[in-house]
């Protein structure tokens, strides 16, 4: 039994943490998400730099490795910050897709640019009617001669507005909740068709509704075999689950953080409100909250790590996604409460994590979501 | 025990029902029921009406403009006006300031002021919390010095809520720091247009600038503006804080916000081809939060009854208090459950008035997460629900 991160997992997290301390206060974040594209390409770029961009990818990919454990040590650290930078959108998500699915050619095409920096990606997966059934797909892609047709609309689409490319994922057989039938296509971002309606998330992210109309993509262009994209999006969505689970981890440690400290310099009543027993209590238990869920999602980290299969694997996410959000609503309500009403302005960054937290909370299945797929699977 | 009505309550229910079908302006309730922002203006129109009718202000005595209806006919008004989406009159002017002039305020205070809060034509806003004294109003800092016929005020007041629409303020102000805090506080009306009188807004979690810090320097207002005696001033806003806390509890808005939710979820699909309401996880949280509604009802209903036969509301409203802002929380959670993805774009302008586009993510739901950010307030402030707790232990308890 052994917890400890490895050599190259602690240099890592020294020099995510060492970037967020130094790099990314609460003001230069917010100067990011006030930008016209709403995160920094020079971060970006730094990310590359530092090789953050090769964690997702396998080792016999170019990669880091792949593995979830060094996943959750950057996105723990990455929670800490609030760092808006697309990493989940183009690296865990589309990655994960290429990784699973692509070709020879495709990964070569893909991969190495992602890494460098240079491109960027958005997975087209929900839809307005699909709530978090990834297998609920209505938009169709239909064989026309050595093309493929989309039509649909899809929303929610993480990075939609920076994306050069979009993973569009469209039934090409079977009916809307089929599980067979699903595809994945490799779609330009300024194809003719395609209209994005774009927009800022409330967490500050910026996302897009993507309408595809009559548009056309070579077949050479589909990401893995035809129908058979379903369990490499589960994956994929799976992994970005246990990235958000440890992102809300290492956000909820500096909302603890920031509400002890407050409680200890707040005075009315003439003294500090943290000597208040039943504030001390409640404190406490944000605290148990955050242990708990940081247990948890090393749990499913080191599941996904191993050579479980398939199903406890995915058991395992969805164990993780429903503990961290009955955490997230406990922490980030007792945060705001604790705090008082200087918590619900702009002006202060508890809020700002109050609202990413739960933001995470809705994404990829929320905890009721996520509570029936443990007990189901 | 009997919690019917009569048959003139009913046909008083009738009535009101009848008023609102037919005097309720079209444009508002299309912006109610569509989530849309109401302005100033919408209040104000809202409120006239109301006033012509002669029907806003049931609490008020009869000799300055109340209805003289009795606890039911209080609480009929309230839940229809709630369950028909109409807003109440903002509280600021109606329910916080005009009672402590008609109480504690000298004859001309009350011909000069009340006229114009009954008929809007006078926005008011509060001056309590300060930066430095939330929880702990008692230690406001906010100094008002007597100089000739005036006093000269000067400090910050934080949280005014829509103080930048207010034309005038009324603050608890410091007379006396040489005595037990609670003891050197005044009450004091002030213009808003006096000199020296600064506000800035203060942007919340959902974007909009709710509420503001309203700063005084050396601002000088008439000493005619004093409510009562001076260094009074904090026994008359407590006795106010808990005679004057009718629908503490928002039941009307919480069951119009279930009613709404209900439908919503019977028409929200689960991805699965059938709807969330068919979800018995999601069917039992939408039936405790309406149990918990209905004996918070019937707990409101107990008070209310109280009052009637004369016994003074206590520390109950500090239930009432606590149990509807958590019950409000709670129902705005399950708004964000029901919405899933669609509670996350912040796209404010599809909520103003004269926006034509199509909305992004589905109805009303497409603001759900920024309403239930905005509405974490409800149990800080009007006394933070630890405050009602420590009532609760100190007052009932005897702790």
């Amino acid at each position: 039994m052994d917890f400890s991160y490895s050599d190259e997992q602690q240099m890592l997290q020294d020099s995510v943490q060492k970037f967020v301390m130094s790099q990314y206060d609460f003001d230069t974040r917010r100067k990011y998400l006030e930008s016209e594209k709403g995160f920094s390409d020079e971060a970006w770029n730094l990310f590359a730099e530092l090789g953050w961009l090769t964690v997702p990818f396998k080792e016999e990919d170019g990669g880091f490795g792949g593995s979830a454990v060094d996943l959750m040590v950057v996105m723990e650290e990455f929670g800490k910050g609030m760092v808006v930078e697309p990493f989940i959108p183009t690296g865990v998500i589309s990655g994960g897709l290429i990784t699973d699915l692509g070709s020879a050619e495709q990964k070569e095409a893909l991969i190495g640019a992602i890494m460098e920096g240079s491109l960027q990606l958005a997975t087209a997966y929900a839809e307005a009617d699909s709530r978090y059934n990834l297998a609920a797909v209505a938009t169709t892609a239909t064989k026309n001669g050595d093309d493929y047709v989309l039509n649909g609309t899809k929303i929610q689409v993480l990075n939609g507005p920076a994306a050069d490319k979009l993973l569009v994922v469209a039934r090409t057989s079977g009916g809307q909740f089929d599980r067979d039938g699903i595809s994945v296509f490799i779609v330009d971002a300024a194809a003719t068709g395609i209209s994005k309606r774009e927009y800022t998330n409330v967490d500050g992210h910026r996302a897009a509704e993507i309408h595809l109309k009559d548009v056309k993509v070579a077949a050479s262009e589909l990401l893995g075999a035809e129908g058979a994209a379903l369990p490499a999006l589960e994956a994929a969505i799976d992994r970005a689950t246990l990235a958000v689970g440890a992102e809300a981890v290492g956000a909820m440690d500096s909302l603890l953080k920031k509400t002890v400290e407050y409680a200890k310099t707040r005075k009315q009543f003439g003294v500090a409100i943290g000597t208040f027993q039943a504030l001390q209590h409640r404190m406490s238990e944000m605290f148990i909250e955050c242990q708990l869920a940081r247990s948890i999602v090393i749990m499913a980290a080191m599941k996904l790590d191993s050579s479980a299969t398939v199903q406890e694997k995915a058991k395992a996410v969805s164990a993780a996604k429903s503990r961290v959000g009955r955490a997230i609503r406990k922490v980030g309500q007792e945060a705001v409460q604790i705090h008082g009403g200087i918590a619900v302005t702009d002006e202060l960054d508890v809020g700002h994590y109050f609202k990413r937290v739960t933001t995470i909370e809705h994404l990829f299945g929320n905890t009721d979501f996520h509570t029936l797929r443990y007990a189901r699977l | 025990m009997n919690a019917d009505f009569t048959a003139e309550e009913l046909e008083f229910q009738k009535e009101v029902r009848q008023f609102l079908e037919a005097e309720f302006p079209k444009d508002i309730k299309h912006k109610v029921d569509n989530g849309i922002r109401l302005e100033k203006d919408d209040y104000v129109r809202w409120q006239k009406i109301l006033y012509k009718k002669g029907w806003v202000a049931p609490n008020w005595p009869v000799e300055y403009g109340g209805t003289g209806w009795n606890p039911t006919q209080k609480y009929i008004f309230a839940m229809e006006m709630g369950l028909y989406g109409a807003m109440e009159p903002v509280a600021f002017g109606m329910k916080m300031v005009a009672p402590v002039i008609y109480s504690f305020g000298n004859e001309e205070q009350k011909k000069r002021f009340l006229p114009d809060i009954l008929a809007s034509n006078v926005w008011w806003c509060q001056g309590y919390s300060e930066p430095n004294a939330g929880s702990d109003l008692a230690s406001l800092k906010t100094t008002a010095v007597r100089d000739g016929d005036h006093y000269v005020v000067n400090g910050t007041k934080t949280w005014t809520t829509l103080g930048q629409h207010a034309d005038w303020i009324f603050c608890l102000v410091r007379t006396d720091s040489t005595v037990k805090k609670q003891e050197g506080i005044s009450f004091l009306l002030i213009d808003m247009k006096t000199p020296g009188i600064k506000v800035s807004p203060i942007v919340l979690l959902d974007g909009e600038p709710e509420v503001n810090e309203v700063h005084f320097d050396n601002v000088r207002v008439p000493a005619e503006n004093l409510i009562g005696e001076e260094n009074k001033g904090w026994t008359y806003a407590k006795v106010l804080l808990t005679h004057e806390r009718t629908n503490i509890a928002q039941v009307p808005n919480s069951k119009l916000k279930l009613r709404k939710l209900h439908n919503l979820a019977a028409n929200t699909p689960d991805g699965n081809g059938g709807t969330l309401l068919d979800d018995p996880m999601f069917a039992r949280k939408l039936a405790e939060v309406d149990i918990q509604v209905l004996a918070l009802e019937y707990a409101e209903l107990r008070t209310l009854a109280a009052v009637s036969v004369g016994k003074a509301p206590g520390p109950e409203s500090s239930i009432l208090k606590i149990v509807g802002t958590e019950a409000t929380q709670f129902i705005d959670e399950l708004y964000m459950e029901v919405a899933a993805y669609h509670c996350m774009p912040h796209v404010p302008e599809q909520f103003t008035e004269g926006f034509e586009g199509e909305r992004v993510a589905k109805g009303t739901l497409a603001s759900s997460a920024n309403v239930y950010f905005n509405n974490r307030k409800k149990s800080i402030y009007g006394g933070s629900n630890e405050v009602q707790k420590n009532i609760i232990s100190k007052a009932v308890l005897g702790l």
